[in-house]
């Protein structure tokens, strides 16, 4: 068998968030710090302790203001993970690896985002030409939601693909956000009348395919496996990690491989499988990465939960809502709970496995985590002991 | 509108779109057609290039149509189709551009960007290269081909 030093080497034990809402008054550095400063409360590490940082390349404030403004004592492994969304459980990956391979012992991974009251990245005319984007947007695929748009209309048609089912998915989520007093989309159900009748953003995408803008941040704190045992909270060990940067990949706008269809998430899963004791099958919860719609069920056919072409069918009835064939983003999801570019799913997987969440799994004891499909990406599967 | 970045790898690109010419980036080692341009074939890791004629047909891949929230420029046209095509030559050369419903559909941006009815386009449908000006630089679009 293959070694697998990572597997459950590493294990969260804190977590803490600021409140989601579409305007807060605080930076994005005052508001990571809020949140870290919470996850090292919950699993009751000192901030002097803590001498490793993970972060998406995006953020905008960088490891030296955070150490200093939070305590953190003399760092000695920092990593930053690029590609948007694609790198939420790349922080916690590693993470996971700088303790078990010892270059670190307490780190700390975080996103903070104020999305919701600043100005869409896709509006930055000034930077956002380079290579692939000089080839789509002067043509008018603007926005990220354009580069989905165009891929979802070939799902559509290569595989039979329905808007109903993209309006389950989008249920789905805003179910489990009903139930969810941090979630933005907590009193505010959705019908499928709802879903249909919504107006476009980028057809054959609509309103409810987007997820949501919101200011917020959120923050873990891991340990090694070792040390976990003794911490405040029950640990959430790293069970395997994978990246996928697909041959001859492109950012979003995944237009030119062989099948633009199987995105990221398929190298990724492979990756994650292969280092696993579990298989898609042993899986009880997932939280997967859902700027829009579409991505879940390329996601669910990436990760191996069903064959090709059949991730719309897996929404049907019922499949991704509590009690279904695979319950997912228990807390809402990017869709509902907020978007803070996938970091509320990692809390959301601790949760589950703490027995804790506000839509608990019975029983839940591995939970996957995915981050964004169409970009370079990252997945994480967390289990319980 | 938004101006296409002019870099070393797609200069040429653009040279031969001004001349009405629809040319992609060729290995002269061997042979690999590349789209986008890039600095070294992946295939043989060449770094010498010829830039190929084509038969600038295709067929449309998918497409989007987007609408508002969007840069004022293209919020004036919205909804507007956006086609990605695939080349006859190979299927993975993808481009993505504008459909405009003749080739003399008339200059300016409501001739590049909605000039055809998005309910009329069908993913399949045979499509040819066009030029035409975005910001002064030549670029394919792409016409019903009957």
């Amino acid at each position: 068998m293959t070694p697998t030093p990572l597997k459950d080497r590493a294990a969260i034990v804190g977590i803490g968030q600021t409140e989601f809402a579409k305007h807060l008054e605080p930076s994005e550095k005052a508001l990571a710090c809020r949140a870290i400063a919470m996850a090292l409360d919950d699993a009751g590490i000192a901030a002097h302790e803590v001498d490793a940082f993970a972060a998406y390349t995006m953020e905008a404030t960088d490891e030296v203001e955070i150490a200093k403004a939070v305590g953190a004592g003399d760092v000695t492994f920092f990593s930053r993970v690029g590609f948007g969304g694609g790198g939420s459980c790349a922080t916690i990956g590693h993470l996971a690896m700088a303790i078990a391979t010892g270059q670190a012992s307490v780190g700390v991974a975080w996103r903070s985002r104020k999305r919701g009251s600043g100005p869409r990245p896709w509006t930055d005319t000034v930077n956002q030409l380079a290579t692939p984007a000089q080839w789509t947007r002067p043509f008018g695929l603007l926005r990220p939601v354009d580069e989905i748009a165009v891929l979802a209309r070939r799902y559509m048609h290569e595989y039979g693909l329905t808007r109903e089912q993209l309006g389950a998915v989008a249920i789905a989520c805003r179910n489990r956000a009903n139930a969810n007093p941090a979630a933005i989309m907590y009193d505010r159900p959705l019908t499928m009348d709802d879903y249909l009748n919504a107006r476009m953003i980028s057809d054959p995408l609509c309103l409810f395919d987007n997820c949501l803008e919101t200011d917020g941040a959120l923050a873990v704190v891991m340990v090694s496996a070792e040390r976990a045992r003794d911490c405040r909270q029950p640990p959430v060990h790293v069970h395997a990690f994978g990246q996928g940067l697909p041959a001859q990949h492109h950012g979003m706008v995944n237009y030119w491989n062989d099948d633009p269809l199987a995105g990221p998430s398929w190298i990724a899963a492979k990756h994650l499988w292969k280092h696993s004791d579990f298989g898609p099958a042993d899986v009880d919860v997932a939280q997967i990465y859902d700027a829009f719609t579409p991505l879940i069920p390329l996601s669910l056919e990436g990760y191996g939960f069903c064959g090709k072409g059949e991730g719309g069918a897996f929404a049907d009835d019922g499949g991704l809502e509590l009690g279904g064939r695979l319950p997912i983003n228990t807390s809402g999801g990017g869709l509902s709970e907020a978007y803070v570019h996938g970091f509320n799913l990692i809390n959301e997987g601790v949760r589950q496995l703490r027995g804790t969440s506000t839509n608990q799994v019975a029983g839940a004891s591995t939970c996957l985590v995915t981050a964004g499909e169409a970009v370079p990406t990252s997945a994480v599967l967390l289990r319980r002991d | 509108m938004l101006k296409p970045l002019v870099d070393d790898d797609g200069a040429p690109y653009f040279e031969y779109a001004a001349k009405g010419e629809l040319r992609m980036q060729t290995c002269a080692n061997c042979g690999e057609v590349l789209f986008p341009p890039r600095p070294m074939c992946p295939r043989c890791q060449s770094t010498e290039f010829e830039w190929k004629l084509m038969s600038g047909r295709g067929h449309v891949w998918s497409f989007a149509v987007p609408r508002p929230p969007l840069l004022p420029d293209y919020a004036a046209f919205a909804p507007y189709p956006v086609v990605v095509v695939e080349l006859e030559e190979d299927r993975r050369l993808r481009l993505v551009g504008n459909l405009v419903a003749s080739e003399d559909a008339g200059a300016g941006l409501e001739a590049q960007l909605a000039s055809v009815d998005p309910a009329t386009i069908e993913i399949g449908q045979p499509v040819r290269a066009v030029f035409r000006q975005i910001e002064g630089l030549f670029v394919a679009a792409w016409t019903p081909d009957e």
